[in-house]
């Protein structure tokens, strides 16, 4: 039998306390418990409880083997203070996603933007040309290939060629070069999920707001950019700022098929790399955890940050 | 009033010419960055052994032949675990895990963008906040609970996992949030369908956009999945991890390993090619709005 419309009207607050009316929406909606219930299981066993997991096992020196022990604040304070090695990868990561994050944001948002007026059929195929290093893979070892240690390398080969460099370079085993070079190789493969909502984003914008902003006095781009279509971006760039930032810590994957591990005097080595020597390696868990946890805290103030720059766009 | 500039005989407001070059040098410049290492690749596939070698090395083929991928299918034919064994292993964890991850993810998103009850807004913000960590955080302890789910070295720790990926569920939500209009549903609801009914027959077919895109973004994750620390047996591992094991074997098996990396990136790409205007419809409503 269909039920009466009055089963699904909200329930009116009247004559309850605020408890009672959440018990009895919750009542009312039992079944939407039911549909997020699945989803939201997996997620809690591979997103939330680790995070929350890493945490208590931080305090710990747990090492898959004995039985752990409670050591407190032990393992942060040897991060600090007795591991050289973390303070170095600290400072890489830093200096890595400071560069990554803002620049790939950067460029995302301009290749967008600069497409964003060809027509349809040439905008699809500019797209494809820069989105597909981040789709495609391992595709970025072809840059080993291309900065090759030897003079077979098409890069030492042309620049020898030339005459502006009489040896060849081992670019990825030379502490000078290997960082810049894998922040160039990041930054190709960059244009993922960013890149495409910012273009999406920009195709959303009403036309007839650009007309109207051009009889309200609108001169060049740059101020139809800055009055206009950034702040009628705004969701797609607190979006897109999230992504780029994630992603501009997640390189260490790029960085050990380019440079090694550990690399050349570790130049690249990064966050991420102490953390899978520690954790996937040695089985130091607990002082893994507190490593991820470092990782962790850095990620969410980074993205509070920027979403804090962001709020103030186009006011 | 001064003269409009036009192209191709349509007005362009607030566009100087000059501007419009200096973005197409831009966009040239930035293109051939992007664009020349993924040339380079399929040169490399192409060129036949005396070219790889050459010196100085060229960057364009000269005499592009195939024998890279017949090379290539050799050394897949001798390896250890015969490599149907590997596609069959990639083949079963993508599908396995992007419907299971479509299924679930889509129920949720249709409850938290369409049902309004009490927690509703608070699931989401703290979905939506574990999109501004990276995995590796909590790959040590995903470890420990696999091991003790006993998890650890089988299909279900590729699987499982990618079913609770949360970019899928994000996109979805936000996607239904603009798409589906609520008096639809609420109309449906007043025809007596229930709630599992009213998502899967009225609100589905609503975004389809949204769900290619689910379908095709887990499947590249899953593609593009190499060794992953989950699995060690060799029967088990995926295909892209196998082909990695070819590229590793040396400067003899330079040719083959540039066929296997053409043979790995065409896939995902096609894909997209496919899909491309149906996921940036999705990413139309990706926005975050607070």
């Amino acid at each position: 039998m269909a039920k009466t419309s009055a089963e699904y009207q909200a329930v009116a607050r009247k004559d309850m306390t605020y408890r009672q009316w959440i018990w009895k929406e919750m009542k009312r909606n039992w079944f939407a418990y039911v549909m997020i219930a699945p989803y939201m299981l997996i997620f809690s066993m591979f997103t939330i409880v680790p995070v929350a997991l890493s945490m208590v096992i931080s305090f710990t020196d747990f090492n898959m083997l004995q039985m752990p022990n409670i050591v407190w604040f032990e393992n942060y304070i040897n991060l600090f203070f007795a591991d050289d090695i973390f303070l170095i990868a600290c400072k890489n990561t830093l200096i890595f996603s400071a560069v990554v994050g803002p620049a790939s944001y950067l460029m995302a948002f301009l290749i967008a933007w600069f497409i964003n007026e060809l027509g349809p059929r040439i905008r699809s195929v500019v797209t494809l040309i820069f989105y597909a290093p981040s789709i495609s893979g391992q595709v970025y070892l072809i840059w080993a290939t291309l900065f090759d240690a030897d003079a077979y390398g098409w890069v030492n080969a042309t620049l020898l060629e030339i005459g502006f460099i009489d040896e060849p370079i081992a670019w990825f085993q030379d502490a000078d070069y290997v960082m810049p070079l894998c922040i160039v190789v990041a930054l190709w493969t960059s244009l993922g999920t960013t890149f495409l909502a910012f273009i999406a984003g920009l195709q959303g914008i009403d036309r007839a707001q650009y007309e109207a902003g051009a009889v309200d006095g609108v001169k060049n781009r740059w101020q139809e950019l800055w009055y206009i279509t950034l702040p009628n971006m705004k969701p797609q760039l607190m979006f897109g700022a999230i992504m780029a930032i994630t992603n501009a810590f997640g390189f260490g994957g790029v960085v050990t098929a380019l440079a090694g591990f550990p690399s050349v005097d570790y130049a690249a080595h990064t966050i991420m790399h102490h953390l899978d020597d520690y954790g996937g390696q040695r089985y130091e868990i607990g002082y893994s955890s507190a490593i991820a946890v470092i990782l962790f805290l850095i990620m969410i103030g980074a993205n509070g940050l920027v979403r804090k720059m962001l709020s103030k766009v186009g006011t | 009033m001064a003269k409009l500039r036009t192209r191709k005989h349509k007005v362009v407001l607030s566009r100087s010419a000059g501007g419009d070059a200096g973005i197409v040098v831009l966009l040239v410049l930035l293109g051939a960055f992007m664009v020349l290492p993924m040339v380079y690749v399929i040169m490399q596939s192409l060129k036949p052994l005396d070219e790889l070698w050459n010196y100085p090395p060229r960057f364009y083929v000269v005499n592009p032949t195939l024998k890279n991928f017949r090379d290539l299918f050799i050394l897949m034919n001798d390896s250890w675990v015969p490599f149907s064994r590997y596609i069959f292993n990639t083949v079963f964890t993508s599908v396995g895990g992007t419907f299971g991850h479509l299924f679930l993810a889509s129920m949720c998103a249709y409850a938290l963008a369409k049902i309004k009850f009490p927690g509703a807004k608070g699931t989401f913000k703290l979905i939506r906040t574990s999109l501004m960590f990276h995995a590796t955080v909590t790959a040590v302890a995903s470890f420990i609970l696999m091991s003790t789910f006993k998890m650890v070295d089988t299909y279900w720790a590729i699987i499982i996992p990618a079913w609770g990926d949360t970019l899928g569920l994000y996109l979805m939500k936000q996607f239904m949030d603009s798409n589906v209009p609520d008096t639809v549903l609420e109309s449906a609801r007043l025809d007596g369908a229930s709630e599992l009914r009213t998502y899967w027959i009225i609100a589905m077919p609503m975004v389809k956009p949204a769900w290619l895109t689910l379908i095709i973004e887990c499947f590249r994750k899953l593609w593009n999945a190499g060794s992953s620390i989950y699995i060690y047996s060799e029967q088990l591992k995926s295909f892209n991890y196998a082909i990695g094991q070819i590229t590793a074997g040396g400067i003899k098996r330079a040719g083959a390993s540039a066929a296997a990396t053409v043979l790995m990136m065409m896939v995902p790409i096609l894909v997209f090619v496919i899909s491309q205007s149906n996921i940036i419809e999705t990413m139309g409503s990706s926005g975050m709005k607070d």
